[in-house]
């Protein structure tokens, strides 16, 4: 390996912890406003980071990060200061391209320090345009090829069972992610071996690289078809965090449970919002400003 | 922001204009694809990644586009060629070689089905969008599979030759489309024949065996190697399979070293190879070689940036030259 793996920073782990004590003594309405303001924190993050590195997927990361932050901020189980601790929950971002959107939210939780965000895809920086495991800390698995987030999560979630630990696996796809066949392979795996300590998320941003999902090869009726494959399905507004807070408790019914969250690729900046060419554009100096005036 | 591409590649002290093969590349078979109805265009979400959008303008039912999932979009080429049409499989060079290796074993080079393979921004050409998404390991995955061509055009001409061929002569293919750019190295009136590499430049001393995206790297070498009295002859490997043996065992016996360069990983495309053959050619020379690819997992750089990083550069190649030739 090139480097070593990133240093936690003790300082963001304290400020994040400190939320999450907060956060668990707040009301659900209260938690809502509170993980929507640091979502568009990392909106920013998000924005400035693509920007100094002149590359990246902004619509993807856009879409997706609220699920992330309502994830790293009121749901998982786990700790940034010891991050490969076997008793955590799994996060797993198999849309490895939105790469940006898992840095800067792990940075907010102290993984690593913040201030290597502007290395991102700069030379030899342990930020790579997709995570890599054994460079960045809260990195499950090297992600990039689409489909394999999935099948890896099965994994996890089936050692959790046989190791008798309560942890539970999460998982987010890109819904053009979810052509790969390889996804309904771990989805009849996931059922057939009932794991009702799986989330599995859609981002439904019902956009993929070249055009809608619709119009290349059709999803739709995705809730059916995960139905069918024995998932309890909970659809949501995935920009809703009362609904994304609801959506991520345990299985009710002893089925993996699936997520099908309608996202707005681009959520937050009206001239990126559902537009497909923001898949992996990036935006000019004027467009970050005026994006970041959109979020202040 | 990441170092931009230079614009030209300087040989022998003239700097000439690069191109980005895509381009010749979806031109040809737009101007083949009026004549010959059998044309068709298979893709992966990637109608704009491979530059057929033109092609979609034009023969909008002839674009299949399977969505993201590449195992099926190989066997769906194997269908249409089965059927007698002429399926140009076009993905990014990981995903195609990589997630669909079996597809292209089993139902392309095994059922001998005249499937042609594109693939798109091989090489390192996503610099840092990291391993995941280059395709260095295609020459050996690939060269393991009995019955399928492999070409790794090194300019437009070729692109455009290797497009050609694939239509007058439909087989199982494998052909490199690159897109980080490369000047234009093959000489006039070159021939493109199926097995053939091309000598782009004679010489005595030491032969440098280079392919694709390298042979331009190649030239600059040996400009560099004569200014110094050490005289080049470089290859153009344009096919990987099948391999021209005369060539490698007339350049095992003609000159007293070989250098072999590839945007590839070294454990199986064209070094061992010719590295094979001139192990275990009774005709062959065994002269010293030196073999030039990439070795490891990348780290965060540009595609010139992991050149350098990996030796892929005109410098290294003259100084393994010399290295070799004082083996000899
Ligand atoms: C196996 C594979 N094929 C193709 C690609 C190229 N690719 C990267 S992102 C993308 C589109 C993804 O769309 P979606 O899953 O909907 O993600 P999002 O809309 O959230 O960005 C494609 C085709 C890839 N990374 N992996
Ligand atoms: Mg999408």
């Amino acid at each position: 390996m090139s480097q070593a793996k990133l240093a936690a920073n003790p300082a963001a782990i304290a400020t994040w912890q400190a939320f999450r004590d907060q956060f668990a003594k707040a009301n659900l309405q209260e938690r809502a406003a509170m993980l929507k303001n640091r979502a568009d924190l990392s909106r920013r993050g998000i924005i400035t980071t693509i920007e100094s590195a002149g590359q990246g997927h902004i619509g993807g990361d856009l879409s997706v990060i609220d699920v992330m932050t309502t994830l790293f901020y009121g749901v998982l189980n786990i700790n940034p200061a010891n991050p490969t601790d076997n008793n955590r929950d799994r996060f797993i971002l198999s849309k490895g391209h939105c790469s940006a959107a898992l840095y800067v939210t792990l940075a907010s939780a102290g993984f690593f320090s913040e201030s290597e965000l502007p290395t991102f895809m700069q030379p030899y920086s342990a930020l790579n345009g997709h995570p890599n495991r054994n460079k960045v800390p809260g990195v499950e698995t090297n992600t990039g090829p689409l489909g394999h987030g999935l099948p890896v999560a099965v994994g996890t979630a089936i050692a959790a069972r046989l190791q008798g630990r309560a942890d539970r696996t999460f998982v987010i796809m890109g819904d053009g992610e979810m052509q790969e066949g390889s996804n309904w392979e771990a989805l009849m795996s996931a059922s057939h071996f009932g794991l009702s300590n799986l989330t599995a998320i859609v981002d439904r941003n019902r956009l993929q690289q070249g055009a809608r999902t619709e119009d290349t090869n059709g999803l739709d009726p995705l809730d059916e078809k995960l139905e069918s494959f024995g998932l309890e399905v909970r659809m949501i507004d995935g920009h809703d965090f009362e609904a994304l807070l609801k959506a991520l408790e345990p299985s009710t019914t002893g089925k993996p449970v699936a997520i099908i969250a309608n996202t707005l690729k681009g959520k937050g900046i009206s001239f990126i919002e559902d537009r497909v060419e923001w898949h992996h554009k990036v935006p000019s100096t004027d467009q970050v400003r005026l994006a970041l005036e959109e979020l202040s | 922001m990441s170092a931009p591409t230079p614009n030209s590649y300087n040989i022998a002290g003239e700097d000439l204009p690069v191109f980005d093969n895509r381009v010749a590349f979806a031109e040809k078979l737009i101007e083949l694809a009026r004549k010959d109805s059998r044309i068709v265009a298979v893709v992966n979400d990637s109608v704009g990644s491979s530059n057929l959008g033109a092609f979609r303008e034009e023969f909008p039912d002839r674009l299949i586009n399977v969505g993201i999932a590449e195992q099926n979009m190989v066997g769906v080429g194997a269908g249409l060629a089965n059927a007698g049409m002429i399926p140009f499989v076009c993905a990014a060079g990981p995903f195609l070689s990589g997630r669909a290796t079996e597809q292209v074993k089993a139902d392309v080079a095994y059922s001998q089905l005249p499937v042609i393979l594109c693939a798109m921004s091989p090489g390192m050409a996503y610099g840092e969008l990291g391993p995941t998404h280059h395709s260095v390991e295609d020459l050996s995955w690939m060269r393991a599979l009995p019955g399928l061509d492999i070409i790794v055009p090194a300019d437009e001409q070729q692109i455009r030759d290797a497009v050609e061929a694939a239509v007058a002569n439909p087989r199982p293919m494998y052909i490199r489309v690159g897109r980080h750019k490369v000047p234009n190295t093959t000489p006039a009136g070159a021939k493109f024949e199926r097995g053939k590499f091309v000598t782009v430049r004679e010489g005595s001393d030491v032969s440098i065996i280079a392919t694709g995206s390298m042979v331009s790297r190649a030239l600059s070498a040996a400009a560099t190697l004569a200014e110094q009295g050490v005289s080049a002859r470089v290859l153009n490997a344009t096919f990987i399979a099948p391999l021209d043996q005369q060539a490698i065992i007339d350049a095992s016996t003609g000159t007293r070293a070989i250098v072999t360069v590839e945007e590839a990983n070294v454990s199986g495309g064209l070094g061992a190879a010719v590295a094979s053959l001139v192990a275990t050619s009774p005709e062959a020379g065994r002269v010293p070689m030196a073999i030039i690819g990439t070795n490891d997992w990348s780290p965060t750089l540009s595609t010139d940036g992991l050149y350098e990083h990996f030796g892929l550069t005109a410098a290294n190649i003259v100084a393994k030259a010399k290295e070799v030739l004082s083996r000899a």
